[in-house]
């Protein structure tokens, strides 16, 4: 059997493209796009939440036949509670700014929807190895729509990518300016929409 | 007196939870899509945070925060790390008992709020609210007013784009960007009308 072909390989892959959780689940919008203004922060913000999620997925599943069933919502709370906290606290020791800027978001990976679902839906139900991919797979497929508007906006918003010039001064002095609109939350909502939009007529094709 | 009002009018509009912080989103979109259950569930929002940000604060600030167990002899321990995971024993906590304490004292309002309330518990904007009491270190009548103010802009939120979703059933919106696309299209446009306050000082 081909690598590509493995049940483990599909539960990693699926969720980046065919079945990405912000664009066909509209899962976990929330807290994410606050942090998009900038590469910087949302790629951090991406390998957050991937981790948190692979981690809370492999752990539940590796317990889920201990787990009681009307208490499983508590059970899978204080696991994710836990790994954010551990997030955070590694953050803070060595991405200080970042997680400065970061602020609130990072507490917020505990109330986002998609690690609560991937738990419920598919680590109560599968083998921990497997659980382990599928986390992979949604946190990856969420943290590329993160980066994507995380791209257009820094690009069109501060002419900067990571922090870094890139529209060069030429263009400024010949009067282009930076689209003070890009910075500001309406821009999210609207670049969602048109990525949605994008991602529903090319799947189609 | 005056700079309480103007923090509620900010949480209301201009700093608006929703709009501006894009919290508790999962909710918006899915719910919004009938009239009747946006306005029971944007009540319940603001009940719940109206509630829940206070309790936070007091947990915070005599348990958690550093230095907070000096009237237990424990001046030196700092446990603001277990924040986390603190308030969201507390919000789960005071939303069933929320519920029981309806459902007991008041039938016609757990009728209309029951089916809710424990969505509630796992709504970024109840976290995002207490989280964001203590990143901007209000003070108690603060996160009062705070804690209101945000659902008020919640509900509100949420009634309109009910009322321009249930507008939208006439329109011919384009293949692919029906449902979600339009939806947040919408809310950005919506947002756009909510910062329009940010030039209002009191």
């Amino acid at each position: 059997m081909k690598i590509s072909q493995s049940q483990t390989f599909k539960a990693f892959s699926e969720p980046i493209v065919k079945n990405n959780p912000v664009f066909i689940q509209s899962l976990g919008i929330c807290s994410a796009l606050a942090v998009t203004v900038q590469l910087n922060t949302a790629v951090v913000m991406a390998l957050a939440m991937t981790l948190v999620t692979a981690f809370s997925s492999l752990t539940l599943s590796a317990m889920r036949k201990v787990i009681p069933r009307n208490v499983r919502m508590i059970v899978e709370l204080s696991v994710i509670a836990s790994l954010v906290i551990l997030a955070d606290e590694v953050l803070r020791a060595f991405f200080y700014d970042i997680s400065k800027q970061l602020s609130v978001f990072v507490g917020l990976i505990i109330t986002n929807c998609i690690v609560m679902g991937r738990a419920e839906t598919y680590a109560l139900g599968n083998p921990p190895i497997r659980s382990f991919m599928d986390g992979l797979g949604n946190g990856a497929g969420y943290g590329s729509v993160l980066v994507i508007v995380a791209f257009i906006r820094e690009l069109f918003g501060a002419g900067k990518l990571f922090g870094f010039a890139i529209v060069p001064q030429t263009f400024y002095d010949a009067g282009y300016m930076n689209m003070g609109f890009m910075q500001l939350a309406p821009a999210a909502f609207i670049i969602i929409g048109l990525l949605v939009w994008l991602q529903k007529s090319l799947m189609k094709g | 007196m005056e700079n309480l009002i103007g923090l509620f009018l900010n949480s209301v509009f201009v700093g608006n939870i929703l709009l501006s912080y894009f919290l508790g989103m999962c909710s918006f979109v899915a719910v919004s899509k009938n009239m009747d259950t946006a306005i029971g569930l944007g009540f319940a929002v603001v009940f719940v945070l109206s509630i829940t940000a206070p309790v936070n604060w007091l947990v915070f600030h005599y348990l958690l925060s550093p230095g907070a167990l000096r009237w237990a002899g424990l001046g030196s321990v700092d446990l603001s790390f277990l924040k986390f995971i603190t308030f969201i024993a507390v919000i789960a906590a005071i939303v069933q008992m929320v519920e029981m304490v309806i459902d007991r004292y008041s039938p016609v309002l757990y009728n209309a709020l029951g089916v809710f309330l424990p969505l509630i518990a796992v709504n970024c904007a109840i976290l995002g609210a207490s989280l964001f009491m203590v990143e901007r270190d209000y003070s108690f009548v603060e996160t009062v007013v705070f804690g209101f103010g945000s659902g008020v802009g919640w509900l509100m939120a949420i009634v309109s784009m009910a009322a321009i979703r249930i507008k939208m059933r006439y329109a011919d919106v384009p293949k692919g960007l029906e449902g979600f696309g339009i939806t947040m299209i919408m809310t950005g446009l919506m947002a756009m009308g909510f910062m329009l306050f940010s030039g209002i000082t009191l």
